[in-house]
């Protein structure tokens, strides 16, 4: 329910620093004429009073019109998103997928073998992990495997495997992180006293471990995918740096170097909603799990 | 006064049993946690006595020793780490990088720190509907994108270290601000505190003289735990060419440097990336091992 003040805080917020900052979209264009300048500025409204232009924008936001990009009169926003977002989004789910499917398995297994070689082994490689930051591991990636050894292109998103590295970079800090979580939530269930009577009452350990250890211990990892979602979306800024993939995050930065007040803004409302969107999810899933907080 | 409490008075110090020094003790047998330790006093010491340590500056450049490989030898002495294409010692860049890094990082901790505790001790301390507002609030600018914002506060406003600092603190309080009201909550109800306010002191006198310094453990723990993700903040705005910029260097815009040199001069990617995993892996390490300190589990 917070949800769209937030998402209004947030559309005010970029808008109102967007457009008294020093500086705007025409101001280093060198052979640009004061006239032409103006002329500009008045075809796209911002020689009206600010309060006016931010009452209009959020008039076309309503109508789902982000407006056209001050930088490439040609191009809309919307045009900008539908042609790159697909990009992001696919690498997004790659980066999801590896911090899923290698953190939680990791985790379960270190869980299992608590306080074992097996466990002490994985838990130093999370905290390894934690520790390369995706501008690290990714140039460290393909000098390795692009440059020495060939097996990947440098760069790109054209072929299946231009996928493998970065899906693998974006998602390997968030595997450490989610295989903490659960090797620590998991093991400490494990410790609780209804998962000994499980094991009393005759359940191999395999059995208690998926029924009566996993859904208590994987809250914490199920909370820390709200926050998750937001630095999958940051790192895909270095990513797609780093691998030179066409997404919406070198959209991004490039806008905003450019000073394209309405590509900036319109992308930061899109990661606003993605945001919030993939935290009430998370709330959803909470609930679902937890029946304290379904109560509540 | 009372005479129950002048009877026996040293029965409850029985020595050795100081809070800081059990810490110190169960820190220093963690060994993960010395290394680490030991790791980043050495690298901070080599950062600070960097100038006198190196017979280069940051930004000498030498155009005839361009990209050179580490171990040549220069006019005024040797590369050990090899230069950069303008002809810049990669190791005083290095060192001096990685004071700039620490430096950030640890200012930005600070506003971090500053405002997390005021706040979250001022909403425990309100309780009812402040408290509730003001977390309410939390959660919700925990929602928000961010990095993002950062990254629109570095591209509009002047590059400038204050500002990259200020904003980086003022993103990550948010959790220091959750840990120090739990902590609040608890102390404010104990009857060291009771008894303290009934003698007559103030609200602010109770919050610094008596509670917070019995938070110390959860606060300095979080503390070290925030520096890393300062960072990594800080290399990541510097590495996307936002943050820290040339020929001032940074641990991330050294990295980026790298990148950009990695076909011909692996070397210059390499060392900053080793210091930077290095530092933050230390830094986790020592954070961790104060953690189960403090706090003593198993």
């Amino acid at each position: 329910m917070e949800a769209i003040p937030t998402l209004l805080a947030v559309i005010t917020i970029t808008f109102f620093l967007l457009r008294l900052a020093p500086g705007g979209p025409f101001a280093d264009e060198r052979d640009l004429s004061p006239q032409a300048q103006a002329a500009m500025e008045a075809h796209y409204g911002l020689d009206q009073p600010l309060v006016m232009q931010y009452f209009r924008y959020l008039g076309n936001l309503a109508r789902g019109d982000l407006g056209p990009s001050f930088r490439y009169p040609t191009r809309t926003v919307n045009e900008i998103i539908v042609d790159h977002f697909p990009v992001s989004l696919e690498l997004g789910a790659w980066g999801l997928l590896v911090a899923l499917s290698l953190g939680l398995g990791a985790g379960l297994l270190a869980a299992a073998y608590r306080q074992r070689p097996q466990d002490h082994t994985i838990m130093t490689l999370a905290m390894v992990g934690i520790c390369l930051p995706t501008f690290v591991l990714g140039p460290f990636l393909v000098y390795i495997f692009s440059l020495q050894l060939g097996w990947f292109n440098v760069g790109g998103w054209s072929h299946w495997s231009d996928r493998i590295l970065p899906g693998f970079v974006l998602g390997s800090f968030f595997a450490a992180y989610v295989a903490r979580l659960t090797r620590n939530g998991v093991g400490e269930s494990v410790l609780m006293d209804y998962y000994r009577t499980a094991l009393a009452k005759g359940l191999s350990k395999r059995q208690a471990l998926w029924k009566h250890a996993l859904k208590p211990g994987i809250l914490p990892t199920i909370a820390f995918l709200g926050p998750a979602a937001a630095g999958l979306l940051t790192g895909s800024f270095v990513v797609e740096s780093v691998f030179n993939i066409p997404g919406l995050g070198q959209q991004f930065i490039n806008a905003a170097f450019g000073r394209d007040f309405t590509v900036v803004t319109g992308l930061v409302i899109l990661y606003a909603v993605l945001i919030l969107f993939f935290n009430l999810t998370v709330d959803f899933l909470q609930a679902l799990l937890d029946p304290k907080l379904r109560e509540s | 006064m009372n005479p129950v409490a002048e009877e026996k008075p040293t029965a409850v110090f029985l020595p050795g049993r100081n809070p800081m020094a059990e810490a110190w003790r169960r820190f220093r047998h963690n060994i993960p946690a010395m290394a680490g330790l030991i790791f980043l006093l050495g690298f901070l010491l080599l950062c600070l006595i960097g100038p006198w340590l190196t017979p280069f500056g940051f930004e000498e450049q030498n155009r005839s020793l361009g990209a050179a490989s580490p171990g040549t030898m220069g006019e005024a002495g040797r590369h050990w780490l090899g230069t950069d294409r303008l002809g810049r010692d990669l190791l005083t860049r290095l060192l001096h990088g990685g004071r700039l890094s620490f430096l950030v990082a640890v200012a930005a901790t600070m506003v971090s720190l500053f405002i997390g505790v005021t706040y979250g001790a001022i909403a425990a301390w309100c309780g009812g509907k402040r408290d509730a507002v003001m977390m309410r609030i939390v959660d919700l600018l925990y929602a928000l994108p961010f990095t993002v914002f950062l990254i629109l506060l570095m591209v509009i406003f002047e590059r400038s270290l204050l500002l990259l600092f200020i904003a980086i603190g003022a993103i990550e309080w948010l959790t220091m601000a959750r840990i120090v009201r739990g902590q609040v909550l608890v102390l404010k109800t104990r009857a060291f505190v009771e008894a303290a306010r009934s003698l007559g002191r103030r609200s602010s006198a109770l919050i610094l003289r008596h509670v917070l310094p019995n938070s110390m453990g959860p606060i300095i723990v979080y503390t070290t735990l925030t520096i890393p993700n300062v960072m990594l903040l800080e290399a990541f705005v510097s590495f996307l060419g936002l943050g820290v910029q040339a020929p001032q260097a940074s641990l991330g815009l050294l990295i980026n440097e790298g990148v950009s040199a990695m076909e011909s001069a692996p070397w210059l990617l390499f060392f900053p990336s080793v210091a930077f995993a290095l530092s933050l892996l230390s830094l986790n390490f020592v954070g961790d091992g104060l953690r189960d300190a403090f706090n003593p589990k198993e």
